[in-house]
């Protein structure tokens, strides 16, 4: 009964999404408030009816009810419940609903909060957001069903693919969609601003939070990603340029782009062709993104989904919607007026260099991901492009942003003065030359270029941190002063300060662990000892603990400082799932400060001996912590009252105050 | 014999991981080199070697047996004495430059290598031009040059402005 309820409201949605995505069009373009009126209920009631069937499949998975074939194939009782519940989205049929069910929550969510959007441009977006929705329901409906019966009920489900039964589940998916799904609305926007015909400042300020949460969120999705795959593989890496990584970055990339140039078009009414543009390509490589992972036409770890009709209706969504926006956006754009000129030295200047670099990177990846496969469709020659290419490609690409980032903010708009801007670096760069010569002194061993990236991840860092000095005026007034200019600053300040800073912590751990980090695979008995970095591991033994679906073989060692003192243990451990007759590494991790001592367990020997992977990985932790500093950054910014306004009423007072402090600004 | 035993040896390992559903693990402890510097630089060239039943998993972090047998045969080679060159070489003509993560330049790959920096210098250029054509005819949205009998009429309004 509830998974026909469940199929029962999807269709009804599609319905739903027909009638949102009709009708308002027709009322903006006849000028009728009836029909523009409709939008807003019609997509609360579609997120509604989404919501039931997505909430009708996740009971049917928590009750576990086998006769639902999807519910079979990817859930078993003996599983906790917090994994029934998650593989909900565990699985291909089961994504495209979280999918859907994120694409409605954000026309919802527009349709609630949207209400100092012009009436017009609203039916519009979501208009075109219900467009996308439709497509992907008739999807659903026709080639990925969840909801299709069995006849025979089974006793008891498949289980889940052992590899996703892990919080990370609870965690990456859901994130990690509300970032790229979340895109979508800032794509509708962009299309509904083009059939409206009017581009403004204002429209850059209504998009600007929605580029900004679904940034956070698409940040914090791929760091939770990139953390679960580190544990979870069981080697300690922690990105692999895996089709599907790329597939989430290449969004991220365009993404940062947007919302940096969307600055420059709500600041200074500059860039808004290239905005506009920015904000369609963005959500189409999300929607690359979503063929890509579930066509299975790379097929890669990530993949599971391999069918080919699905592939070919997805492609079809995509060159529909791809197509269409830069067909409607080379038709309309040049009717755009250009915005506020700007000289190259100038704030405008460089956030288009950060566009420049961050578009050029993203073009890298794309290129990279999609090469080998054009090549051979094409020449029919294989060839394959892994990390060396990119990590040789997209280096080059980012250095020169990280040193230009500290700069961006301190330039003035219109025209900068770089040589101030440059003096009040200095300090900062002194910073970074003190860290490389430090991390030259103290490497012992590892890549020469290491030390350099210390170097500008300290520079980034304290340029973050000077920018925020400088505008607090903190070592020039009296303390107390310097704090109330710290309340009165703007919050998006603040959340560039933050996100900026979050970047340099970031690149310094990964500069730690890839270029300090130690290692030991051994074969080792009970009794021994593993030395790793500065710490003693004593291999105990290994013995086996029951879980509710699985077994475990666990190893235990013993952590002690390299002088003798205990510090704990670690239990690595070997997990089977009867069920599938898989098993998984369930590395065991010891955090010390940002560092972690990293150990798995391979399959242990007849004789009591075990091979083992130790690693000691310096630093390791920042690369998740700076994400986690540029999604409480982008918070900030998201909760500045500009923002939240609408549009901006200066507080008289407040801005009297500043010009008297600063007359040189 | 030896060589016997070992091959042997080899296939029982390899039948070990297909009946076992569980996966081994990349590098394995008996695989390496005694001499932490040879077994150092196999550790490099694995990184850069695709295992070729994998997708885009190197063969130092394959668990599959392809890539096992690819690490035990770049450190027969390491071991024989070629260089890292001769090893890479010898990986190409046996199976192709598949195997390589970094692609080598070519007329193929002249695309996939020269798209950075010229997408960068594209990127360069397309701006000054911009920024050059901007400059010399001012965009539609600025106030165009006043005529003569316009500037007049200005400054007459600034006087009766400052007048009282």
């Amino acid at each position: 009964m509830i998974p026909e309820l469940g199929h029962y409201a999807l269709i009804l949605a599609l319905g739903l999404a027909l009638i949102q995505g009709t009708m308002p069009i027709v009322g903006a373009r006849s000028n009728d408030p009836v029909l523009i009126s409709m939008a807003v209920p019609t997509a609360l009631a579609h997120f509604a009816f989404v919501a039931v069937a997505f909430g009708a499949l996740a009971v049917s998975y928590v009750t576990s009810d086998f006769s639902v074939l999807n519910v079979f194939e990817n859930s078993n009782s003996a599983m906790p419940f917090i994994y029934r519940l998650t593989s909900v989205w565990g699985n291909h049929e089961g994504s495209m609903m979280l999918w859907v069910s994120i694409l409605a929550l954000f026309g919802a969510l527009v349709a609630v909060f949207g209400t100092n959007l012009p009436a017009t441009l609203k039916a519009y977006a979501l208009a075109v957001q219900a467009w996308i929705a439709a497509a992907f329901h008739l999807f659903i409906l026709t080639t990925s069903n969840p909801f299709l019966r069995i006849a025979d009920a089974p006793l008891e489900g498949q289980d889940l693919n052992p590899i996703l039964q892990d919080p990370g589940l609870a965690f990456h998916p859901p994130m990690l969609y509300l970032g790229y799904v979340g895109f979508s609305i800032v794509f509708s926007f962009a299309i509904a601003a083009l059939l409206d015909g009017r581009i403004d400042p204002a429209w850059a300020r209504w998009v600007r939070p929605w580029v900004l949460g679904a940034w956070m969120c698409l940040t914090l999705g791929i760091a939770g990603g990139s953390y679960w795959a580190y544990y979870e593989l069981g080697w300690g890496g922690f990105w692999f340029w895996d089709p599907v990584e790329n597939a989430s970055l290449m969004p991220w990339l365009a993404g940062t782009a947007l919302l940096h140039s969307a600055v420059v078009m709500e600041k200074r009414s500059a860039l808004k062709v290239w905005t506009i543009l920015l904000a369609i390509l963005t959500f189409s490589l999300s929607l690359i993104g979503t063929f890509l992972v579930r066509s299975g036409v790379l097929t890669s770890v990530h993949a599971f989904a391999t069918d080919p009709t699905r592939g070919i209706f997805i492609l079809a969504i995509l060159i529909l919607f791809i197509g269409g926006a830069l067909s409607l956006y080379a038709w309309r754009a040049p009717l755009l007026k250009q915005g506020g000129l700007f000289a190259p030295i100038s704030r405008e200047g460089a956030l288009v260099f950060n566009n420049l670099f961050l578009t050029s990177a993203c073009a890298t990846v794309f290129v990279g991901t999609l090469y080998p496969l054009a090549l051979e469709s094409l020449t029919g020659d294989k060839i394959s492009v892994g990390p060396p290419f990119f990590n040789a490609t997209f280096g080059p690409l980012f250095i020169p942003l990280m040193l230009v980032m500290p700069l961006g903010p301190l330039l003035g708009w219109k025209r900068g003065d770089l040589l101030g801007a440059a003096q009040r670096l200095l300090a900062a760069a002194m910073l970074a030359a003190v860290a490389i010569a430090a991390a030259f002194a103290l490497e012992r061993g590892g890549p020469v270029l290491a030390p350099f990236g210390v170097g500008v991840a300290i520079f980034v860092m304290a340029g973050a941190v000077t920018d925020i000095a400088e505008r607090t005026m903190i070592m020039r007034i009296p303390f107390g002063a310097a704090l109330r200019r710290a309340w009165g600053l703007p919050r998006s300040a603040w959340g560039t300060g933050f996100a900026h800073f979050g970047i340099g912590v970031t690149l310094l751990g990964i500069v730690g662990a890839t270029a300090w980090g130690s290692e030991r695979i051994v074969e080792i008995k009970p009794g021994n000892n593993i030395e790793l970095a500065h710490y003693r591991l004593t291999f105990d033994g290994v013995f086996n603990r029951p879980g509710p679906n699985y077994r475990d073989v666990v190893g235990r060692f013993t952590v002690r400082r390299s002088g003798g003192e205990l510090i704990g243990t670690l239990e690595p451990t070997r997990r089977t799932f009867p069920a599938r007759n898989e098993s998984t590494t369930e590395a065991a991790l010891m955090t010390r400060g940002a560092s972690q001592l990293y150990v798995s367990l391979g399959d242990p020997n007849p004789d009591g001996s075990v091979a083992v992977r130790a690693y000691y990985k310096p630093f390791v932790l920042m690369i998740w912590l700076g994400a986690a500093i540029m999604f409480f950054g982008g918070g900030l910014s998201l909760s500045d009252r500009r923002l939240r306004v609408g549009a901006p009423r200066p507080a008289r007072g407040r801005i009297a105050i500043a010009q008297a402090m600063q007359p040189a600004e | 014999m030896k060589h016997v035993l070992k091959k042997s040896l080899q296939a029982v390992a390899i039948l070990a991981v297909l009946l076992s559903a569980s996966p081994l693990w990349a590098v394995e402890p008996d695989e390496m080199l005694a001499d932490p510097a040879l077994e150092a630089r196999a550790r490099a060239l694995s990184q850069d070697l695709r295992c070729m039943v994998c997708q885009n998993e190197s063969i130092d972090d394959s668990n599959a047996p392809l890539a096992h047998d690819l690490r035990v045969l770049v450190r027969e080679r390491i071991k024989a004495g070629d260089s890292d060159q001769q090893v890479i070489d010898f990986l190409v003509a046996r199976y192709g430059e598949f195997v390589l993560l970094k692609p080598r330049l070519s007329w193929r790959t002249a695309a996939l290598w020269g798209l950075p920096p010229a997408l960068v210098l594209f990127g360069v250029v397309m701006l000054v031009v911009v920024a050059r054509r901007r400059t010399a005819a001012p965009a539609s949205g600025e106030p165009p040059n006043l005529t003569a009998a316009e500037e007049a009429r200005v400054a007459e309004l600034m006087r009766s402005e400052g007048a009282p």
